[in-house]
């Protein structure tokens, strides 16, 4: 009897258990199988864009009227554009696939730059003609080279969860057709790197000469823990410090000191360049649990600190208030033109007034002393270029960094349209509008609305 | 005689206070400091309620001292005769005193309940509001010819917080949460390069374009893959991002870090190496 009871249970709980695990099971695969189509969707994608761009480039070779290629040219842009947002869908981040990323992101830029450019005044070159056809026989060899990837795919049933599970385990170099043919695109565009885009290109890709204009004596490792102390604990006696050099990947020498201050309960770190001994960045954290000094008080204490440490020629330009602490941005002034590239900024702790945070790597990295050429356009010109809408408030001169990262001369209005406030650059030789910037408000906390 | 002494002790107190409470009348408009742009916190509601009241200013009162407020402050600065600096100095802030009226109890009910509301002059203060959600002004209850105490005011609520340019509270949030998740265990200034690194990798063209495109990148982050972005970050996380956001960048312009006690592929071991921050080695 007793036997009989314990068995039934037993069979019942097995019987039970045995559902659940199926359960379990099938939901494992529904959402293993939904995260793949996610995949599978993006690299489909990807190869489908790829045909398009190779396709649209070669139509936009064959096009003769100027009118209609710009709007094929500015279609090339979008279309990398797509496919640049599908390879950032793919378990691709171990995958050294940059080069390619690369590649697409140069072609938009280019097609981007012909596109928005006005064709009937400035042609394409013949430069830039080449570089197209180029262009457009590269993307054949990666059309080819994925259309062979997804070939494989389709015809052997590959799945993407298997890359991402061969990737996360660190055994890329596992057999997997997937990775291996992604490698094959990487290595095909490697060769392509030298393709000339044309002059603007070169400043389009990021600098990596930083630091290049800094003058100045190489200084030690001691007289860098010495300036880091200043900073960090005027008023601190237990200091411990720790200073490391940087690393071989950087392209400049720089002591990095981490500074904790047990007295005030202060974790401070630095970087010092090598040459010159210049501030890089300083950041102090510290609770700031309330606030005692104005936000005005804490500008002037940052200005004075700028003086102090001999940054000159420099104007306040925004300041703002986060809880309990001030973020200050200055920018360069010569002869009353501002000089938006060379940009400090500098954080107060509204409590005491001290400095918590600096930052110069902008100004660092730009400041040099500038000749301000003559503005080929007056001020008065320039207003007529700018919306009539906009009611125009204050105007100055300004030099700024244009979209192909280089510096030009500009008027800048500042005015209001409807309720937003902008600020507009005209270009001071050509009289382009070079920016216009729509200057944020502050945006409503939203509560939860339950 | 002790109660005595008492009550006399209380007697010159309160007789202490009544010339300062009728003096305090005056100076409790605005504290002290010079207010500028950027500011947050009560002084700002008082400068966007009486510039309203005078009607240079129609946007929200909300407490921040935006570009809406300044384009006011400098219009009253100009139809009054003063220096146009747009900064609310002293002499400033008696002009605006004198010129305007300041419902405190009213703006402050307003703010705290949440509610859509407006502070101009010569309209009936209570036609001047609308709680939450409601299209039609309701009528308020109670309150009329605010009852004069000596109880300090508690601060208002500010409804609006200055954002940098470009990222909304929402994304500081997401930021937060990937900063959190990756990094709460490094000091401070790992948490801000961590976030620099996925400021650093929205501007570079091999990577996303947005934020939300760097952090949810397939296998980008090992804290979004298992689910730990999800927890709660701290204050800590939320400063750092901040600070990251705002021009911070401890890195020296980083794309990628790992953790060299657990990191598997032996391919981020290749990468050029800038330096080292808490647990964390960054690299291009």
């Amino acid at each position: 009897m007793l036997r009989g009871i314990i068995i039934a249970v037993l069979t019942i709980g097995i019987a039970g258990t045995a559902f659940w695990g199926y359960q379990e099971h099938k939901e494992k695969n529904a959402i293993l199988q939904n995260a793949e189509n996610n995949y599978q969707r993006a690299f489909h994608d990807l190869s489908y864009q790829i045909d398009l761009l190779h396709d649209k480039i070669g139509t936009s070779l064959a096009m003769n009227s100027r009118s209609s290629l710009s709007p094929a040219l500015a279609e090339v842009w979008k279309i990398t554009s797509e496919a640049h947002n599908d390879v950032g869908q793919l378990p691709l981040t171990l995958v050294p696939f940059n080069k390619t990323e690369e590649f697409l992101a140069n072609i938009g830029n280019f097609t981007y730059k012909a596109a928005v450019r006005d064709l009937d005044k400035e042609p394409l070159t013949d430069q830039e003609y080449q570089t197209l056809q180029k262009l457009y026989k590269e993307s054949a060899n990666i059309q080819n080279d994925l259309r062979e990837v997804q070939h494989t795919v389709l015809e052997n049933n590959l799945t993407w969860m298997d890359v991402e599970l061969a990737l996360a385990s660190g055994k890329e170099n596992a057999d997997n057709t997937i990775i291996d043919g992604f490698q094959t695109v990487e290595k095909t565009v490697e060769s392509y790197s030298e393709t000339e885009f044309g002059p603007g290109m070169v400043s389009m890709q990021k600098d990596d000469d930083q630091f290049k204009k800094l003058k100045g004596k190489t200084i030690t490792q001691k007289e860098a823990v010495s300036m880091a102390k200043k900073w960090a604990a005027p008023r601190g006696k237990k200091v411990e410090t720790k200073v490391t050099e940087n690393g071989k990947g950087s392209h400049f020498g720089f002591y990095s000191i981490s500074m904790e201050d047990r007295g005030t309960r202060t974790e401070s770190s630095m970087d010092i360049t090598k040459k010159g001994g210049y501030p890089i960045w300083f950041i102090a954290s510290r609770e700031v649990k309330k606030q005692s000094i104005s936000l005005n008080d804490a500008s002037n204490k940052a200005i004075a600190f700028l003086k102090e440490n001999r940054f000159t020629n420099l104007d306040l330009f925004e300041s703002a208030q986060y809880d309990n602490t001030g973020v200050f941005t200055f920018i360069g002034s010569q002869d009353g033109t501002r000089i938006y590239p060379d940009s400090i900024r500098v954080k107060v702790a509204l409590d005491n007034g001290d400095i918590i945070g600096f930052s110069a790597e902008d100004y660092l990295k730009s400041h040099h002393s500038r000749e301000i050429p003559e503005a080929r356009m007056s001020a008065k010109e320039a207003k007529t270029k700018v919306n009539p809408n906009v009611k125009i408030m204050e105007e100055g001169r300004s030099i700024i960094l244009n979209d192909l990262n280089q510096e030009v001369l500009c008027h800048e209005f500042t005015g209001v349209l409807g309720d937003d406030t902008y600020r507009i650059f005209i270009n001071a030789e050509s009289g382009a509008e070079e920016k216009v910037q729509k200057l944020e408000n502050a945006e409503p906390i939203y509560e939860d609305a339950v | 005689m002790k109660s005595f002494l008492k009550l006399f002790a209380i007697l010159v107190f309160i007789a202490a206070l009544i010339p300062c409470s009728s003096f305090t009348q005056k100076a409790e408009a605005f504290s002290n400091q010079v207010i500028q742009q950027g500011a947050v916190g009560d002084d700002v509601i008082e400068l966007q309620s009486r510039l309203q009241y005078l009607g240079f200013y129609n946007g929200k009162i909300d407490g921040v001292f935006g570009w809406g407020t300044y384009w006011a402050l400098r219009n009253f600065q100009y139809e009054f005769g003063m220096e146009i600096d747009g900064l609310a100095g002293q002499t400033t802030k008696n002009k605006l005193v004198k010129a305007s009226k300041y419902n405190r109890e009213h703006v402050k009910e307003q703010l705290n309940k949440g509610n859509k509301f407006t502070h101009y002059g010569g309209t009936d203060i209570k036609k001047q509001a609308a709680p939450k959600g409601a299209n039609k002004p309701a009528p308020q209850r109670g309150n009329q010819g605010a009852p004069k105490n000596n109880t300090a005011p508690a601060p208002a609520k500010v409804t609006a917080a200055n954002k940098p340019n470009g990222f909304s509270q929402n994304d500081i949030q997401l930021m937060a949460n990937a900063v959190y998740g990756e990094a709460r265990g490094e000091p401070y200034t790992g948490q801000v390069a961590v976030a620099a690194v996925i400021l650093n990798r929205v501007e570079s063209s091999t990577f996303p374009n947005t934020v939300s495109g760097v952090i949810f990148e397939p296998l980008a982050f090992t804290a979004v893959a298992d689910g730990q972005i999800w927890l709660t970050p701290n204050e800590t996380a939320k400063k750092a991002v901040l600070d990251a956001i705002n021009g911070w960048d401890p890195t020296g312009s980083a794309t990628y870090y790992f953790n060299p006690d657990t990191a598997t592929s032996p391919w981020i071991w290749g990468r050029p190496q800038i330096k080292r921050i808490g647990k964390h080695i960054f690299c291009k």
